[in-house]
C-alpha cells in the first residue's frame, strides 16, 4: 500500500503548473486535495509519472457567489463549501450534498472541484453539478475554456479533459425561483460511499402546482445523469402531489449496476424510496418559497 | 522553471519542534512521521483513508496522514498524538482532557485506533463552543470517520461527552 515512484512539482502559479504539465507529458497528473487520488496511488490503480501539486497556486481557493450562481475554485475544500452560508442561500444543494461527502477529516483536505474532476459516479458533487446544470472552467496552455457537465463525464473516473489542463473552478447555477431542493443517501455507515444517493429539485408555479421535477443519483449508473420526473406529477397541487409515483417513474429510468455492496435491483428500489422521500422534502421547501413571494 | 524532484528535504514543525527530513517525494506523511521522525504514536491501518487511525492535525485541522505526501507539509505545523499532552513544567505531562476521558471511560482496549480517535475528537471539541450543548449527532460526526473494531463505540462516545464536560468546566 505505497504509491509507485513518481516525480513531484509544486508550481507557484497557474502558468507554471501548465508549463510543467506540458513538459512532463501524458504521464503527469494534477494533485489538489488528494483524497481520491492518493488512495488510487497507494492501491496502485494509478501510477502517474509526475504529480503536479497545485496547492501552492494562488487565487484558486475562493467561493464566489452572485445572483446567477456559485463559482467554486479548485482549492476550495469540501468543509469550506459546507459552511459557506452565502453559497447555500443561492444554491442550497451545495451544502446539503457536501454534508454527505465522507468524514470531517476528509472534508478538511478534499476539494469539491477535485472530486468533480475525479468523475467518480459514487461522488456527490458530480451529481450536483449535473442536477444544477453546471459547468467547469479548464485552464490550458492555449487559454481557458468552459466545459458543460454533459460534455465532461465520459465514464467512471474518466472526463473529456485531456492534455495539459487544470480544472480551475466549477460553476453551479442558482436555484430557480419557487423551487426547493433535497439530498439524501443510504450508506452502510455514516460517511461511507453511498449505496444510493438522490438529489432533487422541485419547481412550482404561482398557484402552488408542480411545474418541474428533476433528480440526479449517486452510485447509480456509470456517469451522472439528470432525470426529468415532471410527467408523473405535473400540474398537481403541491400538497396532493403523488411523490411515490415520481419515485416509481424514476425506477424505470435508471440503470444501476450491481456490485459487492448492493444488487442492481436493490439500488433501483432505493432510487424509488429516496426519490419519494426527497421530493416531499423539496416540495415543502418550494411551497414555502412560493408563500414568501 | 518549477523543479521536478524525486526527493526533497523538508522542514516541518511537529508538536512544536522544528524537524528536518530528506524523503522520497512519494513518501506518505504517515510513514514520514513514523520512520523518518520516529513518532510511532501515529498508527497506520488501512492506508487508503478509510480507518482514520493515522489522523493527525495539520495547521490545527484533522487530516488523514496516509492521504498526504510528506513533502506537502513542508513549512507547516503538524500535531501528532505525542503532542496532545501538555508539559506540566515539573518534568511530567498533563494529559489532554480527551486522553483523560478515554482512560476514565475505558474507551480503548487494544489501542490501535486510539491515536486517530484522540486527534479527531480533540480537534472537534477544541473547535466548538464549549458552552453549547453537545448533541449526539455532533458526537457521531466526530467519531464516525474512525474505525474501532474491539472496544465498540459506546464507551468512546461516553468519553467524548466526559471530555466535553471537562473542557466546559475548564473555561
Amino acid at each position: 500500500m505505497k504509491p509507485a515512484p513518481f516525480r513531484y512539482a509544486d508550481p507557484g502559479t497557474l502558468d507554471e503548473a501548465l508549463a510543467v504539465l506540458s513538459a512532463e507529458g501524458a504521464g503527469a497528473k494534477v494533485l489538489a486535495g488528494g483524497q481520491s487520488l492518493l488512495p488510487l496511488l497507494s492501491m496502485r490503480l494509478a501510477a502517474p509519472a509526475t504529480l503536479v501539486d497545485i496547492n501552492g497556486v494562488p487565487g484558486l481557493d475562493a467561493v464566489e457567489v452572485t445572483g446567477d450562481g456559485v463559482t467554486v475554485g479548485a482549492l476550495v475544500r469540501h468543509n469550506a463549501l459546507l459552511h459557506d452560508d452565502a453559497a447555500a442561500r443561492v444554491q442550497p444543494l451545495l451544502a446539503r450534498a457536501t454534508a454527505n461527502v465522507a468524514h470531517p477529516a476528509i472534508r478538511n483536505r478534499g476539494t469539491t472541484v477535485g472530486s468533480i474532476a475525479h468523475a467518480d459516479p459514487s461522488g456527490e458533487m458530480t451529481s450536483v453539478l449535473a442536477l444544477t446544470d453546471g459547468s467547469v472552467t479548464v485552464a490550458t496552455p492555449s487559454g481557458p475554456s468552459t466545459v458543460e457537465w454533459r460534455d465532461l463525464f465520459v465514464g467512471p473516473l474518466e472526463t473529456s479533459i485531456s492534455g495539459p489542463a487544470v480544472v480551475t473552478s466549477a460553476f453551479f447555477p442558482a436555484l430557480p425561483p419557487r423551487s426547493g431542493t433535497a439530498f439524501a443517501e443510504i450508506a452502510r455507515r455514516k460517511g461511507d460511499y453511498a449505496v444510493c444517493g438522490a438529489g432533487v429539485v422541485v419547481t412550482l408555479d404561482e398557484d402552488q402546482r408542480v411545474a418541474a421535477v428533476r433528480a440526479s443519483y449517486v452510485s447509480v449508473g456509470l456517469t451522472p445523469e439528470v432525470h426529468d420526473l415532471t410527467d408523473a406529477v405535473i400540474g398537481s397541487p403541491v400538497e396532493k402531489a403523488d411523490w411515490t409515483a415520481a419515485g416509481e417513474l424514476a425506477r424505470t429510468l435508471v440503470d444501476p449496476d450491481g456490485d459487492i455492496h448492493a444488487s442492481a435491483d436493490y439500488r433501483r428500489l432505493l432510487v424509488g424510496v429516496l426519490t419519494g422521500r426527497t421530493l416531499a422534502e423539496a416540495a415543502a421547501e418550494a411551497a414555502a418559497a412560493v408563500t414568501r413571494e | 522553471m518549477t523543479s521536478v524532484d524525486t526527493e526533497r528535504t523538508i522542514t516541518v514543525t511537529v508538536n512544536g519542534v522544528p524537524r528536518e527530513a530528506t524523503v522520497p517525494v512519494r513518501r506518505l506523511l504517515s510513514d514520514a512521521l513514523r520512520h523518518d521522525l520516529g513518532l510511532t504514536g501515529t498508527h497506520v491501518g488501512c492506508e487508503h483513508g478509510v480507518c482514520g487511525a493515522c489522523t493527525v492535525l495539520v495547521d490545527g485541522d484533522p487530516v488523514r496522514s496516509c492521504l498526504m505526501l510528506a513533502v506537502q507539509v513542508a513549512g507547516r505545523t503538524v500535531t501528532t498524538v505525542e503532542g496532545l499532552a501538555r508539559d506540566d513544567h515539573q518534568g511530567g505531562q498533563v494529559l489532554h482532557p480527551v486522553q483523560e476521558a478515554f482512560r476514565e471511560c475505558h474507551a480503548l482496549q487494544c489501542g490501535f485506533c486510539t491515536p486517530g480517535f484522540l486527534m479527531t475528537i480533540a480537534a472537534g471539541l477544541e473547535k466548538r463552543d464549549p458552552a453549547a450543548e453537545l448533541t449526539e449527532e455532533e458526537v457521531d460526526d466526530m467519531v464516525g470517520g474512525n474505525l474501532c473494531r474491539c472496544t465498540g463505540y459506546a464507551n468512546i462516545k461516553k468519553a467524548v461527552h466526559t471530555a466535553a464536560a471537562t473542557m466546559k468546566d475548564a473555561r
